[in-house]
Formats: structure tokens, sequence, C-alpha cells
């Protein structure tokens, strides 16, 4: 037998540290575990200081008895190259070992063992625990917010709609997958807004924007025959050229009163809410903001100064400002822009300041992909006689926005996340309804339970749209 | 530089397009506001404002004027700012640096707080900790003291106040440790650019900036005393603390979830930084003979640094940008006293809206600035 140096392990004496150190680190374990699981404290004969800390000075010198470099022992030398490095470490791994069991317990019992999930009214919820019963009346609101119950059947079904047209590409055989594109970014986006128009809210509340909508994609679509010695003069007027027609002179009010869906009541867009009218707002500022951003990049790279200016200053302006103000502004400062007797609806306004919004942290966002293309790919293209806007579409923006996909989906994970803001316009969304919820006298006393409940929506929402985005970053990665 | 005249054509129509629009609205502007009995100025900012205030760094009432309750509402914002700036730093350079650490626990418990964390609205974290998790502290009456001196009740956070005598002298002491410091590294780099000298200038600096108060204490007549906050009983039911500071639960609320949130952003841009030191850097260091410290410090920190900077001050941009959603929980903030309180008093939406704009427009671009020219200062100087 070797003699034994406890202040430093070693091979020679492998059995005796090992057993030693383990026991140790078991016993500070199981200490932490009974006092949390069962409050049973063994040590508690000890003085309240030292009793406190006995398992952390157990499983400290437990884990520095077991730290033995080239034990030959693969599981240990595998526990102490990630949690047992050195003292330090030993101490930080301990604390977090003993911070999760410690907490286990009451998470457990708040969530399940003393919650209430029966029932229907306050009174089931006397435990200590959650009252998800709360949630399950509640659902229907946190859901669709103030929309008619007898009516939601609408909103259902436009999901369910949009979510398979959605999933199209997945079935698109090779020889549809080249109009994919057009698909998602002209005909999908008009059917959602078909959807959302006649179904969802049943009439015509959204007069203008509809014009608007369809004239800027039937000019999308008719712009790409144009020739691109034109097409930037093609945009400025063709677009609203096209609205104003659409608005004076060929769909009068009648036709659309004739448009509307047989036996459908309407649905005011104050009424709206809830977790659809997230995805709603999400979804519209999504489409909006990608175009319009790409536009304000593409003009901040232009040549031509004063486009450049222009640009320049909406990015910072919007950049500048926070987004509670800018829809303060489309709230109180907006109307008082328009002409006395126009009106548009609260939810667009909404729509649009969001969508400027973010349209200025897209157009960033884009610039950066387009400054990190080397010059090369912009005189190659230039010297296959490309003019600006081939050149920009076929060659410069599928490779600068492949390269920016993590920041893009940086911006959209935003956007989610910024669409409880709309609360200062007086749209409630999941966040907004369940304030609301939780000022109802009969159901005072379960704001947990309400926020715990939207934090977990939006969190899965938000991971997975995170966790899309990292594979479609891996998918479209080239080498260069 | 060519003039070319068919560039004319596209930016002429743009700059008309531009025109145009803002001509129409402020065309409608100004015959809505004819039509409703408003007219268009900033007068009324020196117009008695005659509305409250809960919580201000400077003094006012209702007889104060509307500038002076901007002037209020400013303030609370850059101090709500400046404190969840300060401890977002901490909290995401410590994570940052957790995420890289090789202890699996640590690594992982950083991984799962920044995805926890970054994933959840900022808004609905913000009305967590206020109204659920600040609402089951206790009252005033049955709270506990933090070591003997802070109350942390429903009602906010007590803390002791502060009572100095000669505060300026124990400022001038401060400054001139810091003008001392700074001598002695502009000396101690002199010393060993010529001669090769070094001298220990972080242990001087640190006797410095502890020695020079102290002096102050002792010479200079400086005196520091605590006021402890005390319950008083304001009727049968209702107890406060007297005395002391007291921080309103909005504030700690806001605070604790704009750091949270934005500490996670910080994390990353922290572990990107100093992953995106190359590897090769620590090694060539470290075979010319520096020894850990001098590797982190001299050759490490300076490289990550400017990987991090930049992305870091967007965070405190989005910071102090977030901090208006103060308004959501009633934090006296800037958007809630002026945008909210003073515009619905006056009416002046135009006016007050642009005031705000503005306001965080500067606040952004002057922090941007500032941000710019460090940037600047520790970029590489490429010869």
């Amino acid at each position: 037998m070797n003699n034994i140096n406890f202040l430093k392990p070693d091979k020679s004496n492998l059995n005796t540290f090992l057993y030693t150190g383990s026991f140790l680190f078991f016993i500070s374990v199981l200490d932490v575990f009974l006092n949390s699981f069962f409050k049973f404290n063994f040590v508690g004969f000890l003085p309240n200081f030292l009793s406190f800390f006995m398992p952390l000075i157990l499983g400290f010198i437990g884990l520095h008895f077991i730290r033995i470099e080239y034990s030959g022992i693969k599981q240990l030398d595998l526990i102490n190259k990630h949690i047992n490095t050195n003292n330090f470490n030993a101490i930080l791994s301990l604390l977090i070992i003993f911070i999760i069991i410690k907490s286990i317990p009451p998470i457990l019992s708040w969530f399940f063992i003393d919650a209430s999930f029966a029932g229907d009214s306050k009174d089931v919820c006397t435990g200590s625990g959650a009252c998800w019963t709360y949630i399950k009346v509640w659902m229907r609101r946190f859901m669709y917010g103030m929309y008619p119950n007898a009516e939601q059947w609408r909103i259902n079904l436009s999901f369910i709609a949009l979510a398979l047209l959605g999933s199209v590409g997945y079935f698109a055989t090779n020889r549809f997958k080249k109009y994919l594109t057009l698909y998602y970014v002209v005909i999908y986006p008009l059917i959602a807004f078909l959807f959302i128009f006649f179904f969802i809210s049943g009439g015509p509340v959204f007069f203008d924007f509809s014009y608007g909508i369809i004239a800027a994609i039937l000019s999308i679509i008719v712009g790409f025959f144009i020739p691109s010695k034109f097409k930037f003069y093609y945009f400025l007027i063709v677009p609203f050229a096209l609205y104003i027609l659409l608005k004076y002179f060929l769909f009068f009010e009648e036709y659309i009163e004739l448009g509307k869906l047989e036996g459908l009541n309407w649905v005011e867009t104050g009424a709206w809410g809830g977790l659809s009218l997230t995805f709603i707002i999400s979804f519209f500022c999504l489409i909006f903001c990608f175009p319009i951003g790409m536009a304000f990049a593409l003009g901040r790279r232009s040549s031509f100064p004063l486009i450049r200016y222009i640009s320049i200053g909406f990015i910072e302006f919007w950049r500048g400002v926070p987004l509670i103000t800018v829809l303060f502004m489309s709230a109180v400062m907006f109307p008082m822009f328009l002409p006395a007797d126009f009106f548009i609806d609260k939810l667009v306004r909404c729509i649009i300041a969001i969508s400027l919004f973010e349209a200025a942290y897209v157009a960033e966002v884009i610039r950066g992909g387009l400054q990190a293309l080397p010059r090369g790919q912009y005189e190659a293209a230039k010297s296959l006689g490309m003019g600006y806007w081939k050149m920009h579409i076929f060659v410069i923006l599928p490779q600068a926005l492949k390269l920016v996909i993590p920041g893009i989906a940086n911006t959209f994970l935003a956007l989610v996340k910024d669409t409880p803001l709309i609360f200062v316009v007086g749209l409630l969304e999941i966040v907004g309804m369940l304030n609301l919820a939780k000022t109802n006298p009969e159901w005072l006393g379960f704001a947990m339970e309400g926020y715990v409940f939207a934090a977990i929506i939006f969190w899965i929402i938000c991971y997975a749209m995170s966790k899309y985005s990292y594979n479609l970053e891996q998918k479209y990665k080239t080498d260069r | 530089m060519n003039f070319k005249l068919k560039d004319l054509g596209p930016q002429l129509i743009t700059v008309i397009a531009v025109v145009l629009i803002f001509g129409f609205f402020t065309y409608n502007a100004q015959i809505n506001m004819e039509n409703r009995g408003i007219d268009f100025g900033y007068g009324f900012l020196s117009q008695e404002s005659s509305f409250d205030v809960q919580f201000s760094l400077i003094e006012y009432d209702g007889s104060h004027s509307y500038f002076r309750a901007y002037l209020v509402g400013l303030l609370n914002t850059i101090l709500v700012s400046v404190i969840g700036i300060i401890i977002a730093t901490i909290i995401g350079v410590i994570v940052g640096v957790a995420r890289l650490s090789p202890n699996y626990l640590i690594n992982r418990f950083a991984a799962y707080y920044v995805e926890f964390f970054r994933n959840i609205p900022l808004l609905l974290q913000i009305f967590f900790w206020y109204f659920a998790a600040l609402r089951a502290l206790p009252l005033p009456q049955d709270a506990e003291a933090i070591f003997g001196v802070f109350f942390l009740t429903i009602k906010g956070l007590y803390v002791p106040a502060f009572l100095w005598e000669n505060f300026n002298i124990f400022l001038y002491s401060i400054i001139a440790a810091i003008i001392a410091i700074i001598v002695i590294k502009i000396q101690a780099k002199k010393l060993q650019e010529t001669q090769g000298k070094q001298i220990p200038v972080f242990l001087i600096s640190i006797g410095l900036i502890f020695i020079l108060p102290l002096l102050s204490f002792l010479i200079g007549g400086v005196n520091l005393s605590f006021e402890i906050p005390k319950l008083k009983q304001l009727a049968a039911t209702s107890f406060v603390y007297d005395g002391g500071l007291s921080l309103p639960p909005e504030l700690i609320a806001l605070t604790l979830s704009l750091s949270l949130y934005t500490a996670t952003f910080i994390a990353e841009c922290v572990r990107a930084g100093i992953q995106g030191v190359s590897k090769g850097q620590k090694e060539a260091a470290a075979s010319i003979g520096l020894t850990p410290n001098q590797v982190l410090k001299l050759v490490i920190m300076p490289q990550a640094l400017r990987i991090i900077i930049p992305p870091t001050t967007n965070q405190y941009l989005n910071l102090t940008k977030n901090s208006s959603l103060a308004a959501a929980i009633a934090y006296p903030d800037l958007v809630l006293v002026f945008a909210g309180t003073a515009l619905m008093q006056t009416g002046k939406a135009i006016e007050i809206v642009s005031i705000t704009m503005f306001t965080y427009l500067s606040l952004s671009i002057s922090i941007s600035i500032l941000m710019n020219w460090y940037n600047k200062k520790i970029a590489i100087q490429e010869k």
C-alpha cells in the first residue's frame, strides 16, 4: 500500500479514492434528495449553518477524491472531463445538480400533483397548485378572442385550409417545383388574404386594403414580363394606376356586397383576438415586410444618391424608434393624416405599422447579405449583359438571401414576439386576452397560470421557428 | 463620378413620389386640425400640466409644466435603461462564457437559459414578473429583512438611503483618482515602450481608487450614514416603510425582465465573439511564453471585443427601445407620462408623438455614435 495523500488523489490508490469519493458524493446528493422530496434532513443534528452547507462540503470532497487523471475507467474519465475538471467547476456542477433536485418537487406539484384540472368553476381550485380549470374555461377566449362562439369554425377551417395549402410544397412533383416560388410569393398570400377577407371577417372590412393587394399582386405577375429597362417606372406607376382603376372604375361597392359569401355574418376586427389574431397579424406582417425590406435594402445600395438617402432615412428612422410609439402613431396620429371621410380599419393600420417597422430590420439584414457577396458576382452578371433587375433577381438576391436566412428568421421571430404590443391600439391577442381574463371578478388570482400557459405556447412557436430556420440554413448551405 | 442624364429620371420620380406622399399627409392634417379646431404648436410645453407622476427622479407635481413632465419621463426611461444595461451585461457575459465552459452541466444550463428566455415575448415576461411573481411577495408588515436593511415587499424594494456630508469632496476625490490612474497608465505605457519596464498598473489603480476616497473620509470631512427604512402604520391594516429609498415594483419588474431578456442576446454575442478568435492566436500567444492570464488579457480579449461590441451595441439600443414597454405596467416612463397622460390631456397628437419619437431617435443615434467611435478606436489598424 502506498502512502495516501488526500490532497492529491492519484491512480496508485484508485479504489480507496474511488469508493470514498463516490460514497461522499452519493451521500451529498442523497441528503439533498431526501430534503427536497421528503422534507427529511438527516444532518439536522448539526448546527443550522453547517447542516445547510453539509451536502456541498461532502460533495466537494467526494468530487475531489474521484478526480484522478487517466484512471483507466472510461465512465470516470468522462465524468472528470465533463463536470469535474477542477475545484471551481466541481462546486458549480454540485450547485447545479442541487438546484435541479431542489426545484423538481415544487414544480411538479404546482404543475400536476396539486393542480386542479376538472370542473368548470373557480370552486374546484382549492389546492396549492395551478388552476388549469381557469385555462380550460377561458380556452375559447384565449384562442379566438371575442369572436362569436358559433362562428369559430370559420377560423378553424381557414387555418386548416391554409396549413394544407401551405404544405403543397412538400408534395409537388418535379414538374411543378419550378413554379413553387411563384406560388408561395404570389398565389398563396392571395388565397390567404381571400380566406381571411371573405371567410373570417365575412364582409367588406378591408375595402381599400383588398384593392391594394389585388393591384400589387397583379402588377407583380405582369412585372415578370416587363423588360428590365422599364421595370422601375413600371413598378412606380402601374400598381397605383391599377389601384385607382380598381377602386373607382371597376369594383363598385355593390359588387363587393355581391362577393360576400351567403349566410356568413360580418365579424368586425375589434372582436378578433386571441392566438388566432397573433397568427393573422404575424402572417400578414411577414408577407408584407419582406418585399418592402428587400426594396429598401436594394435602395440603400443603389447608385442613385437620392434614392440611397431616402432609403437610409427610412431604415434609420424605423430602427431608431420603439414599436410601441409606432403603434401609438398608427392609432392617434395616422388618422389625422388621412382625408376626413377616409377610414382604415384598426387592424389594418396595425399591420401596416408593424410591417413598415419590421421591414427596416429586414432591409438591414438583407443589406448584410448583399454586402457579403463578392464583387465578382456582380461583375460576372453584368458581363453576361444582364440589366439591374435581371442581375438582382437571378444572380444576386438568391445568393444573398441564402446567406441571411438566420438573420431573417431572427427578424421574423422578433415580429412574432412583438405582436402582443398591439394592446396599445386596443386589439387583444393572447396576452391581451390574458390580462382581460385576469381582471374578471369571478376569476381573480390566476395570473400565474395564464402567463405560464401563454409562455409555453409562445415558446413552442418560437422554438419551432428557430429550429426550422436552422434546418433551412443547413439545406441551402452551399460551400463557395 | 460621371453624371448621366438618364440617372436623373428614377431619382426625380422617387423624390416626387415621396414629396407627394408627405404633401398629401400634411394637407390632410391641416384640414383635419382646422375641422377639429386644434392648432399646431409646441407652446403647450410651458403650460401647467396638472397631473401627478408616482415615481420621479426630479421634483415634480401637478403645478409644473408639461416640459417638466417630459423630463420626468425621459429620466425614468434613462434610469431603467442604464440599470438594465448594466445588469444585462453582467448576466450576459457570465452566461456567454458559461456556454463555452468545458463543464457539461454549466454549458447546458446556460444554453437552456438562453433558449428559454429569448423565445418568450418580452411583454409577457414583464407581465409575468409584475402581475404574477411580484404580487406573491409579502405585505410590508410581514416582510422579513434581508441582511437587516433591505425589505422586499409587494409595494416595492426598500433600501437604506445614503446620507452624505460634503459629498462634493468625495466626488472630487474619485475624479482625482481616475485622472491619476489615466496618467499612470500613460506613463506606464511610455516606460514599457522606451525602457521595457513593467509596473503593476492594475494594483496601483485599485489602490488609488480605494485610498483617495478613503482619505477624503479621514481628512476631508466626508461622512456617510445610512437611513434604514422603518415600518410605519398609516391605518389599522395599512403599513408603509418610512425613510430610505423605495424602488417601486414596476421598476423592479421592468429591469428584471429587460435584463433577463436582453442578457440572452448579449450572451450569444459574447459566445460568438470568443469563438470568433481563431485557435491559432491562443496557441501562438502561449508558445511565446505568455501566461494564461496574459493570453486572455492581451490576445484573446482585444480580438474578441472587436467582434462582440457592434452586436452588443445593438442589444443596448434594443433594451433602451424596449424599455418603452413600461407603459404596459404603468411605470411612468416617457411613453406613459408624455405620449399617454400628456397626450390625453392636451390632445396634441402630432406634436407629442413626434417629440416622443424624436427623443427615442436621438437616444438611439447618440448611443450608436458613441459605440461607433469606440468601435473605430479598437478596430484593427492595418498598416
